[in-house]
């Protein structure tokens, strides 16, 4: 086995600042995938990048030497002309990008954009260069290739796209690919199958892979080499097998301790009691009017939600689990009273164990107000969820404001007391979100939803933008403060692993429907619905003899038509949620 | 044969605009109390000429002035006979000027291809310089050739383009012998349309074309520049690079695709701001343009003069919106198939 990239003390700066990769050297093996890991921050896509010299104007490579061996038999890639460099892009080195939805040309077709890489390269006329699009279309698994050949990027799905990104990067047949985080943005179902395609095409072609990533569960399922970054430098790196088995530097250790996993064993949690809820969903629909496109055509429905039915008891967690587009966030949007439901649903509050339930649709204006207090929600993306131009003080106390609360001493002390509760100092009142980490901020807008005091926290996605150290404590410090503060979370995620901690109750949600809903050790260990066994087996663990188990995905991720006969079901003729043991409900036939 | 269809349906609908469009020109027209011919007769009967009288009352009936304004209007457009039965607007009969005692169709004749010449060389102009300029600028952003084409665009943005059509006369005719004023050489003017002809026309354009252009391609330059630096931050032009496209072609292929469809937004708007800036240059260069007797017709309430002339901007609005329309459907897929079953 011969390498086929070396990269030798490799240093990167941005403008006269310090280096933000420093000494970095490892080698690729023909044919080997070598999984660049670590945090955001650590330098893993700068490197990336600099193998093929597509860095941002104001970088520079400081140092080191990038030699590509292979096809074009031993080149050294920092020293190449600008022109040269150009014939190894897309060539003998192609890379595919983190968002599939961004990184092609609204405005060109998917074919056309395909095929430029034969023209660029080879000079490939059009029917020649169609014909080889369409086989690799065909081999990324496009069902319907000259339909793809010739469609625009939106109007294909997330998956789609990334597939049509690897036959663009495939085309070719390079040496080596260079994945950048290519799943981050997918689906786990989707990331599943996208990471079975990429070390299918591996083996078939005898490519070299980089690929560059934050999820130690894929590089299990990928790598034969790690190369563990953080903060510039390489912390560990090795053969992927014995490293995963006993990681020996303290980094490393401490990013595996973060990574969520679904518990080995099982720990039995008292069924939750359902006297006292505080929120509860009554046959909760939601059905969309998509405008047709022609007078004589009927109008499209889209049903967001069909039938929800949750009750979520004080001071206990409800997690709904999907994927995008399964209506988890319709339903918290309907339960926070933001959307409403279709004829016949209903959401009931209960803002303390005396007071009599109250519908979250049929408040006047002054109990809406105080509903509006009692109930808070958490956002996603915290850098976008703060206000850039806000200090944090006026901020947190906004809402005070809106509701009249407090002078204003009284209320710079409650964000203060806020402040501290989740882990942070009150004399950050005065700064700006700016100058806080993605983690600190998600304490922030964390705190500030805490500022009216509500009962109810709904938390949608709060870890999805954060790196895995930082999610684990902030999944800790939610729970801290949940049981602290008596507070009932409602849970939306996309993570099962998250969710596995964090949760009482589990309702699993595909197009609109529940499928599977159950306290989580039950769901996990005793998974019953074909779907909800397909999201746990695509969930990559970081335990090499664990790997993804692709029949069980694809079985379960495909349409409810391809489900098991006890499950199947076409259209809106869904099997109703049946009770399969207390506490368990599965939506099956009979 | 879908965007044949939206082009037949943007005809129809911008057919229904003009409608709405004459009825507002001719609404603000009246506005002001009286008109030319009322105006005439409150001054001879100042100054004691009734014999003239007689005669401004005979133009009064002629063109239906001393009916109710709303038949004076459907017998302005042609919808309703007038005192020579049906004869307005749409039967061609662009109206009378009282100012210049002329047909407002013999004024306004050669003048309007004129205006029409010198517009669409200046929007050609514009977006000839502009569009390699801004994206050049991008490209180059926070170097040498960025700053100077920003400075040069703003020192066009900033020169009086009074001073700057006089300027580039005077040193036009020292160095080069580029002709001074006009639209054409004299001995031209009334000839049938030749090769030479032409060529005068070209010539002659040279400078009015640079003078009214140069603002729209300064402002134009710049917002490109600003659309461009955003696209170029996009991961699909990342894409393109890690494909080993060339800048060039990368450049004009992706981000300026993108970037550019505001632009194609742009060309009917351009139009009526080219036009009634230009009135100022039309007069220094003394241009055969519309624009100097749009002005004097709404000074002296030359009704049918100025009714027209502003019906004609409009409608050179309505055809550009129109083309940046079909044109934006043809470019765009995202507007094209807005809806299309996946």
């Amino acid at each position: 086995m011969s390498p086929l990239l070396t990269v030798e003390d490799l240093s990167i700066g941005f403008g006269r600042g310090n280096a933000v990769v420093q000494g970095v050297s490892f080698e690729v093996q023909e044919g080997q995938t070598l999984a660049l890991v670590g945090e955001s921050g650590s330098g893993k896509t700068v490197t990336c990048r600099a193998v093929l010299r597509i860095l941002p104007r104001t970088a520079q490579i400081r140092t080191g030497k990038v030699m590509l061996y292979g096809r074009s038999g031993g080149k050294s890639l920092t020293d190449l002309s600008e022109r040269r460099m150009r014939d190894i892009r897309g060539d003998a080195v192609s890379m595919i990008f983190q968002e599939p939805m961004r990184s092609l040309s609204p405005l060109h077709r998917i074919g056309n954009q395909v095929s430029e890489v034969l023209w660029i390269h080879k000079r490939m006329s059009q029917s020649e260069s169609r014909r080889l699009v369409l086989e690799n279309f065909e081999r990324v698994g496009f069902p319907d290739p000259e339909r793809a050949f010739s469609s625009y990027p939106f109007e294909l799905s997330g998956g789609m796209r990334q597939r049509a990104m690897i036959a663009m990067a495939m085309v070719s047949k390079p040496d080596l690919l260079i994945a950048d985080e290519p799943t981050t943005a997918l689906d786990v179902t989707t990331q599943a199958q996208v990471l079975g395609l990429i070390n299918e095409l591996k083996q078939e072609t005898g490519m070299a892979v980089i690929l560059v990533t934050h999820d130690l569960g894929v590089v299990a399922n990928m790598a034969e080499q790690v190369v563990v970054m953080h903060k510039g430098r390489i912390m560990e790196s090795g053969a992927a097998a014995p490293m995963l088995n006993a990681p020996a530097h303290a980094y490393t250790k401490q990013l595996f301790n973060a990574a969520p996993a679904i518990p080995a064993d099982p720990t039995p949690v008292d069924p939750p009691q359902q006297e006292d809820l505080i929120l509860q969903m009554k046959d909760v629909s939601k059905t969309y009017t998509m405008r047709a496109q022609s007078a004589w055509k009927p109008e499209v429905l889209i049903h967001a939600c069909r039938g929800l039915d949750f009750s979520l008891p004080r001071g206990k967690t409800l997690a709904i689990v999907g994927e995008s587009g399964s209506g988890k966030t319709t339903a918290a949007r309907i339960a926070l009273g933001a959307e409403l439901p279709d004829l016949g649903g209903e959401v009931l509050f209960r803002a303390n164990p005396q007071s009599a339930p109250i519908g979250v649709h049929a408040m006047n204006k002054a109990a809406r107000t105080a509903f509006q207090k009692q109930a808070q929600m958490v956002f996603q993306d915290p850098y976008s969820s703060l206000s850039p131009r806000m200090r944090i003080l006026d901020a947190m106390t906004e809402p005070l404001e809106i509701h009249k609360i407090g002078s204003k001493s009284e209320q710079r002390d409650r964000a203060g007391a806020k402040l501290r509760q989740v882990g942070l100092n009150e004399d950050m009142l005065m700064r700006f979100p700016h100058a806080f980490s993605g983690g600190q901020r998600q304490r922030l807008s964390i705190a500030r939803a805490l500022m009216l005091e509500p009962s109810l926290l709904v938390c949608d996605e709060p870890t999805s933008a954060l790196d895995v150290s930082v999610q684990e404590q902030i999944l800790t410090l939610l729970e801290d403060i949940r049981d602290r503060l008596g507070l009932s979370y409602l849970f939306i995620s996309h993570d099962l692993a998250v969710v596995a901690r964090i949760a009482d109750e589990v309702a699993v949600m595909r197009q609109g429907l529940v499928v599977e809903q159950a306290p989580p050790d039950t769901l996990f260990y005793n998974p019953v619905h074909p779907y909800t066994k397909a999201l746990i087996a695509a969930q990559p663990t970081p335990d090499i003899d664990r790997p993804i188990n692709l029949k069980l995905v694809a079985q379960g991720a495909g349409s409810p038509a391809s489900w098991p006969d006890e499950f199947r079901f076409e259209g809106d003729s869904a099997p109703s949620l049946t009770q399969v043991q207390p506490g368990h409900k599965v939506r099956c036939h009979v | 044969m879908q965007i044949l269809r939206y082009a037949v349906y943007r005809f129809g609908t911008m057919l229904l605009t003009l409608l709405v469009v004459s009825v507002l020109v001719f609404v603000i027209i009246n506005l002001p109390p009286g008109d030319y011919l009322s105006n005439q007769i409150a001054e001879l009967q100042a100054t004691g000429q009734t014999a003239g009288v007689a005669k401004i009352q005979f133009l009064r009936q002629e063109f239906a002035l001393d009916e109710p304004l709303w038949k004076q209007y459907l017998i302005w457009v042609g919808f309703y006979p007038g005192p020579h039965g049906f004869s307005g607007l749409i039967q061609g009969n662009l109206g009378w000027s009282f100012y210049n005692s002329q047909p407002v169709a013999e004024i306004v004749g050669s003048k309007l291809w004129a205006t029409v010449a010198l517009n669409v060389a200046v929007v050609l102009f514009i977006y000839a310089i502009a569009v390699p300029l801004g994206v050049v600028a991008a490209a180059r952003s926070r170097t040498w050739i960025d700053y100077t084409s920003s400075f040069i665009g703003y020192l066009g943005l900033a020169t009086p383009n009074f001073l700057l059509a006089l300027i580039l006369y005077y040193y036009g005719r020292k160095y080069i012998g580029l002709p001074i004023g006009g639209l054409m050489d004299p001995d031209f003017e009334g000839q049938p349309l030749s090769w030479d002809k032409i060529k005068s026309v070209l010539l002659h354009l040279i400078v009015p074309t640079f003078v009214i252009g140069t603002a729209g391609v300064a402002s134009m330059m710049q917002r490109l520049r600003a659309n461009m630096l955003d696209e170029l931050g996009k991961p699909y032009v990342e894409t393109a690079v890690a494909k080993g496209m060339a800048p060039s072609r990368m450049l004009a292929k992706y981000p300026l695709r993108v970037a550019f469809n505001p632009f194609v937004a742009d060309i009917g708007n351009l139009l009526p701001t080219l036009i009634s800036g230009s009135v100022i240059i039309s007069v220094i260069m003394s241009l055969p343009t519309i624009g100097p007797d749009l002005l004097t017709a709404l000074k002296t309430q030359d009704q049918f003069l100025a009714g027209f002339v502003l019906m004609f901007v409009a409608l050179l609005t309505l055809i550009g919106t129109m083309i940046s329309d079909v044109l934006l459907i043809m470019l765009d897929p995202r507007i094209r198939y807005e809806g299309r079953e996946a």
